[in-house]
């Protein structure tokens, strides 16, 4: 049985469709990554899985659980099993790089101050963060956010992550740390990974299956290996990062060649 | 955490110190501070008039005060006011024939009452009662005199 | 004029929106409270930044207000003969309007739209949502220590702001005109009440401060999550706090003192 089954789901944001139609398996232990061009609603997804966003139409089960039927005090119950990398980190402001990492570990058990130590010391060594442990947030580099932020996800040892962009930002070093590590968390404790990603290099390394969103709908799916071999233009367009193609670079819309000839919209 | 207890003793300091302003304005700025020196002993004084003189009125001599106003009564006999005066008990050596006057502070200020000493080697003791006294001054009899006795002199 | 009557529409059934959602949030605060006895570290930090640092713009206010009243009373008082009032005059004015009053429009100007700036900011940078993934309720661990500290600090800002106003009257009466130092404190503590004047002014800042708190925080946390729509919430939060507190004022003056 999958972690998460998502069937049917469909999510509005005002009249605009974000997802309609879309179902997809998550499987346990193994890391799937979801691609889709800009804007197509990646993070939306990983929201409506956290349970912060309800769709419109359609379930969500995590662990057998609907994520929208559940009592506020369950969802937060689910939710200590679940970690999220969120796209820009979401560090508190007001704590340092260690409270941060300590922070659910704090909120979520009784541990004494001297095992939360270890305990932070030890996911921060895993970042390779650990000697910037009392720094503010506001002290850290975009990509060394992400990398707290990693380390706090995973303080409490949940049973899955969403992984909001973990690769952007990052110098190659450190990219090629976040893959293993990944990776190295997946075999090591068991975990189920989702990965948000464009950058398709790193993301087919790691990911052991691949979903692909567009315009609202899944385009394809399948392991990499599958994907690269996949007849499909769009698929060779993404992963392949080609300008021109089926995917369009533009957000939807009138044509250029149009717009030029109304000069009296903003006159 | 050390910065934790520094800003523990500062909110400290703060919630004492909003408590001692609480405090002050208890005992120095409101009556509350007076019922703690309730203490004393009881005289009191029979008045024709008493004006505008409310209990908790100040009680002086010579511009010091020595008590406070405790109870204002009508006595049903003599249909004068019968005024209870709670004096202070450091001030035990007050003459027996003691005068009270009821005078205004300034022109539109509160009553209160004046006490001058009288002669007597005895001195005023609880339950006693204050016989020599000089009813509150009404500003419109005052005025009604004044205009009388001026139509009087026309005449 | 249809357009008109339509947005006027608009903005009714917006306005009733909101505060339909700022009366379910302060039932979320309130339900958080309990717990933060259990954890009252929390609401000591929160009392540091929302009481102590609006301590110096307080003691200032406080002296310079007393002062002034201590000044225009005594030019006031003198024509009667009444300078010996002074006191009563200020303590009055002092404890039961201006004091309440005046420090909780300093109070929603200092603390309040710090606390809308730093919650709205929260809330665009994603810190509230990444606590609810972290199955930490925002409102319970964030929102409600800062309403208890507001609750906390307002009165004790309020008491400071008249203790330290009827000093500086005092140092001008006594000191600068020369009032009689005695009839000063005498004529005060004569016509101050303990309860109808400084309980009921200690009551009104209690109110005021639940009210200007829960404005700011509920403004925080219902802003645009964008650099603008946090500047127009803290502007808000200081707009609505000025009328809310000097219409619950009146309200409030006209419940305590009214059948005098
Ligand atoms: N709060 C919101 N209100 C209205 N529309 C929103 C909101 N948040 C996102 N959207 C819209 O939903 C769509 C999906 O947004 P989402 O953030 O999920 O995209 P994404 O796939 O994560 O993009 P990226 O790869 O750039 O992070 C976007 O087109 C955006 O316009
Ligand atoms: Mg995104």
């Amino acid at each position: 049985m999958p972690l998460i089954k998502i069937r049917d789901l469909h999510f509005y944001r005002g009249n605009r469709a974000i997802f309609e139609g879309v179902n997809i398996d998550i499987e346990r232990g193994k890391v799937t990554a979801i691609m889709g061009p800009s804007g197509t609603g990646k993070t939306t997804l990983l929201k409506l899985i956290g349970g912060q966003l309800r769709p419109d139409k359609g379930t969500i089960e995590v662990d057998g659980q609907n994520v929208h039927k559940l009592s506020r005090s369950d969802l937060y119950e689910l939710r200590k099993r679940m970690g999220m990398l969120f796209q820009s980190g979401a560090l508190l402001t007001d704590l340092t790089v260690y409270d941060n990492v300590a922070f659910p570990l704090r909120e979520h058990t009784n541990l004494p101050e001297s095992m939360i130590r270890d305990l932070v010391l030890m996911k921060l060594q895993a970042v390779g963060l650990r000697n910037a442990r009392n720094l503010q947030p506001a002290e850290l580099s975009g990509g060394m956010a992400r990398r707290v932020a990693l380390a706090r996800a995973v303080a409490l040892e949940p049973m899955m992550i969403m992984y909001d962009e973990p690769f952007t930002g990052q110098d190659p070093i450190s990219m090629g740390t976040l893959v293993n590590l990944i990776h190295r968390m997946n075999d090591a404790m068991g975990l189920t990974s989702i990965v948000v990603s464009h950058d398709v290099a790193e993301t087919a390394e790691i990911a052991d299956y691949i979903y692909l969103l567009s315009g609202g709908k899944i385009i394809e799916h399948g392991s990499p290996v599958q994907l690269r071999r996949s007849g499909s233009q769009w698929v060779q367009q993404f992963m392949q990062g080609l300008p021109d193609g089926p995917v369009p670079f533009h957000y939807a819309g009138p044509d250029f060649d149009e717009d030029l000839l109304k000069p009296e919209e903003y006159a | 955490m050390m910065q934790n207890k520094s800003t523990e003793i500062i909110v400290g300091m703060f919630v004492a110190a909003g408590i001692a302003a609480l405090f002050m304005l208890a005992m120095k700025v409101s009556n509350l501070g007076d019922f703690t020196d309730e203490a004393g002993y009881q005289v009191t004084a029979e008045f024709e008039n008493i004006g505008g003189l409310k209990v908790r009125a100040p009680v002086t001599m010579a511009g010091v005060r020595v008590g406070r106003v405790s109870s204002i009564n009508l006595d049903p006999t003599t249909y004068n006011a019968e005024v209870t005066i709670n004096m202070y008990s450091q001030f035990d050596n007050i003459p027996y024939d003691t005068s009270a006057s009821i005078y205004t502070a300034g022109l539109l200020g509160e009553q209160y009452i004046g006490l001058v000493a009288g002669a007597e080697e005895e001195f005023l003791q609880d339950g006693d009662v204050i016989d020599l006294t000089q009813p509150a001054l009404v500003l419109e009899q005052v005025i009604g005199q004044f205009l009388y006795s001026k139509a009087e002199g026309e005449e | 004029m249809i357009n008109l009557i339509r947005s006027l529409g608009r903005w009714g059934l917006g306005t009733f929106e909101r505060l339909g959602r700022g009366h379910l949030f302060l039932l979320h605060i309130l339900a958080g409270i309990p717990g933060l006895f259990l954890r009252f570290s929390l609401v000591i930090q929160q009392v540091y930044s929302v009481g102590v640092l609006s301590l110096l713009i307080i003691l200032i206010s406080g002296l310079f207000v007393g002062m002034v009243l201590g000044l225009q009373g005594y030019n006031t008082l003198v024509d009667f003969g009444a300078e010996e009032s002074l006191g009563v005059l200020v303590s009055l004015s002092l404890v039961r309007e201006l004091g309440p009053v005046v420090s909780a429009l300093l109070f929603a100007g200092r603390a309040g739209s710090a606390l809308t700036a730093e919650i709205g900011l929260m809330k665009s940078t994603e810190q509230l949502s990444g606590m609810e993934m972290m199955a930490v309720d925002p409102i319970r661990r964030v929102i409600a220590p800062r309403f208890m500290a507001g609750l906390i600090s307002m009165p004790l800002l309020a008491a400071i702001f008249s203790a330290v106003g009827i000093i500086g009257a005092f140092l001008v009466g006594h000191g600068l005109l020369g009032v009689d130092d005695g009839a000063f404190w005498s004529q005060m503590q004569a016509k101050t009440d303990f309860y109808d004047d400084i309980m009921n002014g200690v009551i009104k800042s209690v109110v005021f401060g639940f009210v200007v708190t829960w404005i700011a925080l509920f403004e925080g946390h219902d802003a645009i999550p964008t650099s603008e729509g946090v500047g127009r919430a803290t502007t808000r939060t200081v707009v609505h706090s000025a009328f809310a507190i000097l219409g619950l004022d009146f309200v409030l003056t006209a419940l305590m003192f009214g059948d005098e």
